[in-house]
């Protein structure tokens, strides 16, 4: 079992605590820049997805996960991300320059939803976002002009100064350039007071208040920053899926992407990563099921959007803390190996809350 | 002018009279109780002060200044941090994290900096550590640290409570019940704390409190409170015996 031997404050804010970090992210790092070189087509394009699927996780992991506030509408985000950048690119706006400003557009348009939200809490929130969603979904149908309604549209491929991407193994590298800087920006606020006014929002309003936190303030923030990166997420998705459709971004999109973080972990950034992954290889492997099940089942509409609530319920049951939090507890079993309890991580009893102001 | 006071302030909730025309005044560098059976009212001051309650009529004055109308996040800025009755920690964060928290009104970066952690957002950050670390050391709370709040007893998460109120830096302190549910030798450690905060630190402190024995320890001036309305003020003796204040926690002809 590793003794941390605290000397400086700075160990505190460093991101690598100590030189374990160094190794096992240093490793993880050489295998994802590494997996194009041995894995075929096919998974490049899988693992780009789940990349993709990390990014918009993330987005939403800032607003639900460290601020506390569900959104059943994040799709919408990424509705909006995609067609930006894909109308501007279409106007001539190159790649570089188009993602950014279909980020921003994002992050706009979840400000404006943020000042009035900012107002509701829990469940109102909730279904406010999920109306937001449905309105998006409308206005992407309606709004031919710019999306092409109904029929779809088509997204050219990305092209970096004037370099045409085609291969998948390329725009692997772009999505996961792009997710290294979200991971680290999101970890820098963390890191800050901005992170730690979110954290608090999230587990107590009213002391937030009387510490001086701006509450309102903090989730906009919260909601722009998400905002932002499920764009970006929501513009990278583009190309990678080639042709844009109002129904790609419904409802199921979102449930997914709450899923994946609630499955992968609440609160924390590995959460986002490994929900990712978890609903990516999920994606596989109901694909490959529908065909071993028996046509009356596996052809049901229902299939997947089924499996998936059920997998969000019994995680809720048996593990709220998710994949992160079981592998913490795995990574705890093995440090502290003869000796470790199983009570280590029961939950104590929770005291009575000040009552609260609503 | 008094440090601190507030005047005939009222609240109903209904037809209920929560606090009836209470008025009181503190000096600076004074700790000052407020006594008085349940649903006196005392709470109910606090969240005024906090500004989470509107009084319905009268005024609170901090330093001279009309403080009734300012918002409850302008309360800690304008120098009054407060703990609440029963514990409203940030549960899912460690001690430290928590007593940083404290931190926010001294925070002055922009977030665009805050998202890129420059050199001086590190400074920054730096300074606030050393300033919670001296909270630390006068709470004793050092072996608590990377401790997460959910893993902890009630009693060290009454003196984290404290600790973060004190890493507001206010000049007036608000302490709701702060021996409420510890034992006897902790409440004992309570009062020495108080007196420290008061002596060494400087900091006014305004406490509700029912443990009599912290009470007489600590309080320069009692104040006591029943159905809203101030019933007695003076040292804890005095109004421990006044007859109004017998007759609220025991019934009788008064």
């Amino acid at each position: 079992m590793r003794v941390l031997f605290k000397t400086d404050y700075n160990q505190d804010i460093k991101f690598a605590k100590h030189s374990g970090y160094v190794f096992w992210y240093a490793l993880l790092l050489a295998a994802v820049f590494l997996a194009p070189a041995v894995l075929d087509t096919y998974w490049v394009n899988e693992l780009t997805r789940v990349l993709i699927y990390a990014l918009a996780g993330l987005g939403l992991m800032v607003v639900t996960g460290f601020t506390g506030q569900v959104s059943l509408g994040h799709a919408a985000f990424m509705a909006i991300g995609a067609y930006t950048h894909a109308f501007l690119l279409t106007q001539g706006v190159p790649f570089i320059f188009s993602l950014p400003i279909a980020a921003l557009t994002s992050g706009v348009v979840g400000l404006m939803i943020a000042i009035p939200a900012s107002r509701m809490t829990g469940l109102y929130l909730t279904i406010a976002s999920l109306a937001f969603a449905i309105v998006v979904e409308d206005v992407v149908i309606h709004w031919e002009s710019v999306t092409g309604g109904n029929r779809g549209m088509v997204v050219d491929p990305p092209a970096l100064f004037g370099y045409e991407i085609f291969e998948a193994w390329e725009y692997y590298y772009v999505v996961l350039v792009l997710l290294i800087m979200a991971i680290a920006l999101v970890l820098n606020i963390l890191r800050s007071p901005l992170g730690r006014s979110m954290l608090a929002v999230r587990d107590s309003e009213v002391s937030a208040q009387s510490l001086g936190i701006r509450v309102a303030r903090t989730k906009v923030l919260a909601f722009l920053l998400s905002a932002m990166i499920t764009g970006l997420a929501g513009g990278l998705f583009a190309h990678f899926i080639q042709f844009l459709s109002p129904e790609t971004f419904g409802i199921l999109l979102s449930i997914q992407l709450l899923l994946m973080i609630v499955v992968g972990g609440l609160g924390t950034v590995h959460g986002a990563i490994f929900g990712a992954f978890l609903i990516g290889l999920l994606e596989a492997s109901i694909s490959i099921l529908k065909d071993l099940l028996p046509p009356a089942i596996g052809t049901q509409p229902g299939l997947e959007p089924g499996l998936f609530g059920l997998i969000l319920v019994l995680f809720i049951i048996f593990e709220p803390e998710g994949v992160y939090g079981r592998w913490v507890k795995f990574r705890t079993f093995l440090e502290s190996f003869p000796f470790y309890r199983r009570n280590t991580f029961k939950r104590q009893r929770s005291y009575l809350k000040t009552e609260r102001m609503r | 002018m008094s440090f601190f006071e507030i005047e005939n302030l009222s609240l109903s909730f209904g037809g209920v009279k929560a606090v009836d025309d209470a008025s009181f005044a503190m000096e600076k560098g004074e700790v000052f109780t407020i006594v008085g059976p349940n649903g006196a009212g005392k709470s109910t001051i606090f969240n005024m002060i906090s500004s989470f309650y509107a009084p319905s009529h009268g005024t609170i004055r901090f330093k001279g200044a009309d403080i009734t109308d300012a918002r409850a996040d302008e309360i800690a800025r304008i120098g009054i941090a407060r703990t609440f009755q029963n514990i409203e920690l940030f549960e899912h964060s460690t001690v430290l994290q928590n007593l940083l928290i404290g931190r926010e009104i001294h925070n002055r970066l922009p977030v665009l900096r805050q998202l890129f952690f420059d050199p001086g957002v590190r400074r920054a950050e730096l300074a606030h550590r050393r300033k919670v670390e001296d909270v630390i050391d006068f709470l004793e709370l050092a072996h608590y640290r990377d401790e997460r709040i959910a893993n902890l007893p009630y009693g060290v998460r009454k003196k984290i409570e404290l600790g973060r109120a004190l890493c507001v830096e206010p000049e007036l302190l608000l302490l709701d019940e702060p021996a409420s549910g510890l034992n006897p030798e902790e409440t004992e450690d309570m009062g020495f704390w108080i007196d420290d905060i008061k002596n060494d630190l400087g900091i006014s402190v305004l406490m509700i409190e029912h443990d009599m024995s912290l009470v007489n320890e600590v309080s320069d001036r009692v104040m006591a409170l029943n159905n809203g309305r101030v019933i007695a003020e003076g040292s804890a003796q005095e109004v421990q015996n006044h007859p109004d204040v017998v007759a609220a926690y025991l019934g009788g002809a008064a």
